[in-house]
């Protein structure tokens, strides 16, 4: 599925990241545990979370991530906005609860990719 | 590419959490400009991402010293004037954090970061002395 269709399935508000809708994404992840995301993920393109400062923009450089879903209606500061955008990567905030978010685009294909889930 | 080593010095300050990670930002978008592979910019990105990470919870800061050869790969220095390490086996240890609940607040603290740095990067010694510092040596080779 495309960034765009992510927003749409989660109603989620863009902050930031017009210029990466179109991009596809096949695998996601969802944590509040940065360190989790660095020594686990693999090649995962959407990260799903409830902490908000400015690590976890780092962290989706880092991995080259193209989306980030912030959930449970938060919002990050500005500060942590204008970091992603400086990277091309894509904000959104979700009303849904992680393991709603999480569920909704599962359910629409978006798989953990991780070989041991057996997906 | 050109053919030359680059050096970068690069401060890390041990105050502020928020630019914790610009020095290992500014790295990456160096290595992706000189051409280096995905592989090689993402396994520097992220050995680094770790180790400047620990240098701002864990030892107040520093410097970290990269060089960049279009030949043999790059080579990354971090080191810190913080406590040191006291038992560099059980901190290689995954799962083994001292991190306090404030830090596992803000999304690290896990005990990952020293074994996710042995996991990316090619070589990796780590110098510690407790009371004068940390010094974490990694190379990624090229391929
Ligand atoms: N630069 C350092 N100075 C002092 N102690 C350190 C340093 N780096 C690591 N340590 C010690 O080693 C432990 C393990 O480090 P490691 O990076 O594996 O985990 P962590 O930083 O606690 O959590 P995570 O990396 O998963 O966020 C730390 O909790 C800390 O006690
Ligand atoms: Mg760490």
């Amino acid at each position: 599925m495309t960034v765009r269709e992510v927003q749409k399935i989660l109603n989620a508000t863009l902050l930031c990241g017009e210029d990466a809708l179109d991009a596809q994404v096949r695998t996601s992840c969802g944590s509040d545990m940065m360190s989790d995301v660095l020594a686990f993920v693999k090649d995962q393109s959407v990260l799903l979370t409830g902490l908000l400062n400015s690590q976890v923009v780092r962290t989706a450089e880092m991995m080259d991530m193209v989306c980030i879903v912030f959930v449970r209606g938060k919002t990050p500061d500005q500060s942590v906005v204008d970091l992603a955008k400086a990277r091309g990567i894509a904000v959104m905030a979700t009303r849904y609860r992680m393991f709603t978010a999480c569920g909704l685009l599962y359910e629409q294909g978006l798989k953990g990719g991780c070989e041991s889930d057996g997906e | 590419m050109a053919n030359d080593t680059i050096k970068l010095e690069l401060e890390v300050p041990g105050d502020d959490f928020t630019r914790a990670g610009e020095a290992s930002s500014t790295v990456k978008g160096m290595l992706k400009k000189l051409g280096f592979s995905p592989n090689v910019v993402r396994k520097v990105a992220i050995a680094m991402y770790e180790g400047e990470i620990n240098m701002v919870i864990h030892g107040g800061g520093g410097q970290i010293t990269v060089e960049i050869s279009p030949e043999s790969g790059v080579s990354m220095s971090l080191v810190d004037h913080g406590p040191g390490i006291p038992n560099i086996e059980l901190a290689m240890q995954e799962g083994w954090s001292t991190a306090p609940d404030s830090v596992r607040n803000l999304g690290f603290g896990a005990g990952m970061g020293l074994p996710n740095m042995k996991k990316y990067s090619d070589e990796m010694e780590i110098l510690s002395e407790v009371g004068v510092g940390t010094t974490v040596n990694m190379k990624v080779h090229l391929a």
